[in-house]
């Protein structure tokens, strides 16, 4: 019963959405203004809807109601409730219906907290956003419906995939769709916005907020899809360039160019066809991810099961998507009015070179993700795009993007000099070249490129410091003075300085984690001790322990450190009887600079087992500056300026007689 | 029931790093030599794995093979030979720099290069046509901000004296924004 | 116009991402089939102690015999290669083809009883126990079959089992045609 109103509540959420895609772009053109107000009507009764939909897939999970397919297909009735819950997105039909949910969710949200923008922008977006619903609502329906039942119920599932019973890949994908479909609602208002015939500073300040919500959603979903491998993969990497992992990181490179670029178009009035082209390409892009993952056309760790139909009607939406509004840019764009006029040494010119850098590294992974599969349809030959390529080329790109990271924030709008801004520099150049050298001995006595990196993550750390200690007139007026300056700081420049000090952080944790990590392999009888690190370590006793829906083996190492007991590990090897699947489930100490790493491996005829250690030098830095850097853009995000006293279009002031 | 579960852990393990500590070489120098190669060659059987990282029987025959030929004296570039000859380009993580891989390689850097270019020439172009300059001021106008300045008031709420010396000279055309 | 072109230009590499797309669909690619870098090339060597008890070693003097050859690389403990054998045995009895069966990784009395049980199409059998044969011929795993002309040439390779479809449409051609 119930998951037939889940069904027929999806029917209906479509056709609203249809009603929301057409009669509020009519109404806009029209100026209408009761067409218009149907899509706020709309869009809050879609998400009504999908909501409902949404609950009773839930529900048939929760109850392990295994007459709906789906249910029986991902789900089990011994697997922990929260893995049950998590289990509905766990796979193809229930992640597209989150998908789908976030989506109307988004389009309530602009209808709720939009109510500053112009009629006419709004009710766009909001038809735009229910288009996009329509297309996911119609691939639901059509080919993917959750909802399909089977008959007779067999008495249980098939379980969920062992990897993903594990709350750090639980909450992964809500968190990507957020940022995804967030960065719907950026391409909304710029297909809004051509539609108009008008980017100007105030557009740029309505969507701000859209486009920070989104990036720091994505930034989260990343990073907890990263440290979910490196807890669970079992040998210290936190990221592999697999396609699914670039799906989602060539988004993230374009909604931070879109980010910056969106400044300039609000405080100078400029790079506004940049800016509209940013915002379709961050939403193609997730578009495109979600194709690659889908369709079958590339192979990957990640992937949910291939269907060539599936993969040609997201190549079809995809197409409609990005080829209607890239049609769309190609037509209007050149007709927006052009703005202020800037040097190219300036504040606009160091946010042009961002955005071409930010651009370049996503080329670069579209071209490395892609490039396998266009030469072997052109030539047949197979060639194959891993981790060895992306060092070699996205790498030595950030160089120059960190360099003028730090830079750019000292040079003046419309034109700058350059030196001056170096030299306020000097203190973090000196700093990050002396962290290099000290990083470069204290390792092994020569200069490595990981050293290099490291002065990088420096001079990102120290760069944006001494910026924001300069706003604040540090040491040079009274105390009393900055920490009054500081309360007047915008939260958006607070933002920014904690979000460009966290990205220090992550790459001090990756270069040392990559470069410098000391890993141990031993084959231990229990009793037996060794050495690592200036730790011992002794395995005291392997045993079998029983889970919820899995047999394990456990074992235990007593971890001392100058003699005295310093922690215990327990690593696992879990064996899930109902997919016959084994996870090995990692011990890690952490004291935040560091993370003692423990993995269990087979057992040998003789009683032995494989024990590898590693020690992962600032490794916790990757992902807890990660979360700052989502935090500096929360903290954006909650500045008053976005919230009230959003300029309304005001004439141009009359000059002067 | 321990048998069972190591059976079954044999046929169906993930992937982790799956070097064995009876693979491992004795002369740590080669060892460390067979990691990096092992980093960059592909494992033929798994989804974007490298030999190292993948449990795989063939993963285990590569990685055996590579540690034989480095034993025997190959040089990297050979042991990656070897290998290509056996299973082609597929198998190596790092595509060979020839001309069918000339678009990957260079493909981006050279769209950074023209875009940069592009953006500087137009630049350029603007500043010769003096659009970016501001105007220096005719006499008539040198005049009038004269006069305005000698009378104008910084705040007229508060009385300050006249704007400073110094912003007079600089002798810019009056705006009118804000 | 320059600048209108270049509006244009995200849209044209739309288009022609989304045509190798839709092509890779439409023809069905398999990203995972990586094919043989040895088709084209001289078979390599052979050089494996005999499966069967009174058997001589094998070596590669059948595939410079002047007739084609299939070789076989098979196990035991492999399902696929249960479902593929059949095709073989009506192979080697009613077409007469000259098969080459190498044992991968397999012990040498459960390939023997294996193909007791089964039937034993093989003019000669060698046994790959370690492996090494089976990376010089740029196997991936059991069963993969080779079909070499009668130089000695690799002319076709298929990774999985073979199929009622293959046999028709390529493998009897072949053995035919190399005649």
């Amino acid at each position: 019963m119930i998951p037939e109103l889940g069904h027929f509540s999806l029917i209906l959420a479509l056709a609203v959405a249809l009603v929301q895609g057409t009669l509020p772009l009519l109404g806009a053109s029209r100026g209408d203004a009761r067409l218009m107000a149907l899509g706020r009507t709309a869009a809050l009764t879609q998400a009504f809807l999908v909501i409902l939909a949404f609950g009773a897939l839930t529900q048939a999970y929760v109850t392990s109601d295994f007459s709906v397919a789906n249910v029986v297909a991902n789900s089990h009735s011994a697997k922990p409730l929260i893995y049950k819950i998590s289990g509905v997105w766990g796979n193809h039909e229930g992640s597209m219906l989150l998908w789908a949910l976030i989506l109307s969710l988004f389009g309530a949200a602009v209808a709720i907290f939009g109510a500053n923008l112009p009629d006419t922008l709004r009710s766009r977006v909001l038809a735009i956003q229910a288009l996009i619903g329509v297309g996911f609502l119609a691939f639901l329906l059509f080919t993917s419906n959750p909802f399909e039942r089977l008959s007779p119920a067999p008495p249980d599932g098939n379980g969920l995939n062992p990897l993903l019973q594990d709350p750090g890949l639980a909450f992964h994908p809500p968190l990507l769709y957020l940022g995804y479909v967030g960065f719907s609602v950026t391409y909304a208002f710029a297909i809004a916005a051509l539609l108009e015939g008008r980017v100007d500073a105030a557009w740029a300040r309505w969507v701000r907020p859209w486009t920070l919500a989104a990036w720091c959603f994505l930034t989260l979903g990343i990073a907890l899809g990263s440290w979910w491998a490196y807890y669970i993969l079992g040998w210290g990497g936190f990221w592999f360039w697999d396609p699914v992992e670039n799906a989602s990181l060539m988004p993230w490179l374009a909604g931070t160019a879109l980010l910056h670029s969106a400044i300039v178009v609000e405080k100078r009035d400029s790079l506004k066809s940049w800016t509209v082209l940013l915002a379709i390409l961050a939403f193609s892009l997730s578009l495109l991810g979600t194709f690659l993952v889908r369709s079958g056309v590339l192979t990957s760790v990640h992937a949910f099961a291939q269907d060539p139909a599936r993969g040609m009607f997201i190549l079809a939406f995809l197409l409609a998507v990005t080829g209607g509004g890239l049609a769309l840019y190609a037509w209007r764009a050149p007709k927006l009015m052009p703005g202020g006029l800037f040097q190219p040494i300036s504040r606009e010119g160091a946010l042009i070179l961002n955005n071409l850098l930010l651009c370049t590294l996503a080329a670069t992974v579209l071209l490395g993700t892609l490039y396998p599969l266009f030469l072997d349809l052109l030539t047949g030959n197979k060639v194959s795009v891993g981790p060895p390529f992306f060092n070699a080329t996205f790498v030595p790109i950030c160089a120059p993007l960190f360099a003028a990271l730090c830079v750019g924030p000292f040079l003046g709008w419309k034109r700058a000099e350059l030196w001056p801004a170096l030299m306020q520099l000097r203190v973090a150049f000196i700093v990050s070249v002396i962290a290099a050298i000290v990083a470069s001995y204290a390792v092994d006595g020569r200069a490595t490129l990981a050293a290099i990196a490291f002065g990088f993550g420096v001079w990102l750390i120290v760069g944006s410091l001494v910026e924001f200690a300069g706003r604040l007139r540090l040491g040079r007026a009274p105390f009393a003075d900055s920490l009054r300056r500081l309360k007047a700081t915008p939260r958006a420049s607070l933002g920014m300085t904690i979000a460009h000090t966290a990205l220090g952080f992550v790459v001090l944790g990756a270069v040392a984690t990559s470069a410098w990590h000391l890993e141990l392999m031993h084959t231990m009888k229990p009793g037996e001790t060794v050495t690592f690190a200036g730790y011992q370590v002794t395995l005291q006793k392997v045993e079998e322990v029983k889970g919820a829906n899995y047999i394990a083996e456990r074992a235990t190492l007593a971890v001392a450190y100058d003699g005295r007991p310093y922690t215990t590990m327990q690593p696992e090897r879990r064996l899930f009887l109902v997919q016959r699947r084994q996870v090995a489930e990692t011990a890690i100490h952490t004291n935040l600079l560091r993370d003692f790493y423990v993995t269990l491996g087979e057992g040998d005829a003789n009683g032995g087992w494989v024990i590898r250690l590693y020690l992962n030098p600032l490794a916790p830095w990757i992902w807890l500056g990660a979360a700052c850097c989502a935090l500096g853009g929360f903290v954006s995000l909650s500045d008053r300026r976005l919230r009230i006293g959003a300029p309304s279009r005001r004439p141009v002031a009359q000059p002067a007689e | 029931m321990r048998r069972a579960i190591a059976l079954l852990a044999l046929l169906f393990t993930l992937p982790a790093l799956a070097v064995e500590p009876s693979e491992v070489l004795a002369d740590p120098a080669l060892e460390a030599r067979a990691r990096t190669i092992g980093q960059a060659l592909r494992c033929v059987v798994c989804q974007n794995q490298s030999i190292d990282d993948s449990a795989a029987e063939v993963a285990h025959d590569m990685r055996r093979a590579v540690r034989e030929r480095l034993t025997a004296g190959d040089s990297n570039d050979q042991v990656f030979a070897f290998m290509v000859a056996r299973y082609g380009d597929y198998v190596l993580l790092k595509p060979p720099f020839k001309t069918g891989t000339l678009v990957l390689w260079l493909g981006a850097p050279l769209l950074l290069l023209l875009a940069g270019s592009a953006l500087l020439l137009a630049a350029r172009r603007r500043q010769r046509a003096g659009l970016a300059a501001p105007q220096p001021l005719s006499d008539e106008e040198r005049r009038r901000l004269d006069e305005l300045l000698a009378t104008a008031r910084c705040h007229p709420e508060r009385s300050e004296g006249p704007l400073r010396q110094s912003e007079r000279s600089l002798g810019l055309r009056p705006r009118d924004d804000s | 116009m320059q600048r209108r072109l270049l509006f244009l230009l995200p849209l044209l590499t739309l288009a022609l991402m989304a045509g190798f797309f839709a092509w890779s669909l439409l023809v069905g690619r398999d990203p995972a089939a990586i094919g043989s870098v040895l088709v084209g090339r001289p078979a390599p060597r052979l050089d494996l102690p005999a499966l069967r008890a009174g058997d001589p070693p094998l070596t590669d003097a059948l595939l410079k015999s002047g007739k084609p050859v299939l070789v076989n690389f098979f196990a035991s403990w492999c399902a696929p290669c249960l479902a593929e054998h059949p095709l073989f045995t009506r192979l080697g009895e009613r077409e007469g083809a000259v098969i080459i069966g190498i044992a991968w990784k397999n012990k040498r009395d459960e390939a023997e009883a294996w193909l007791k049980r089964l039937g034993d199409p093989f003019k000669s059998a060698g046994l790959d126990l370690d492996g090494k044969t089976g990376l010089d011929w740029g196997l991936s795993g059991v069963p993969e079959t080779y079909a070499i002309d009668g130089n000695g040439i690799v002319r076709m390779h298929f990774r999985g089992p073979i199929t009622e479809r293959d046999l028709n449409e390529s493998i009897l051609p072949f053995l035919k045609g190399a005649e």
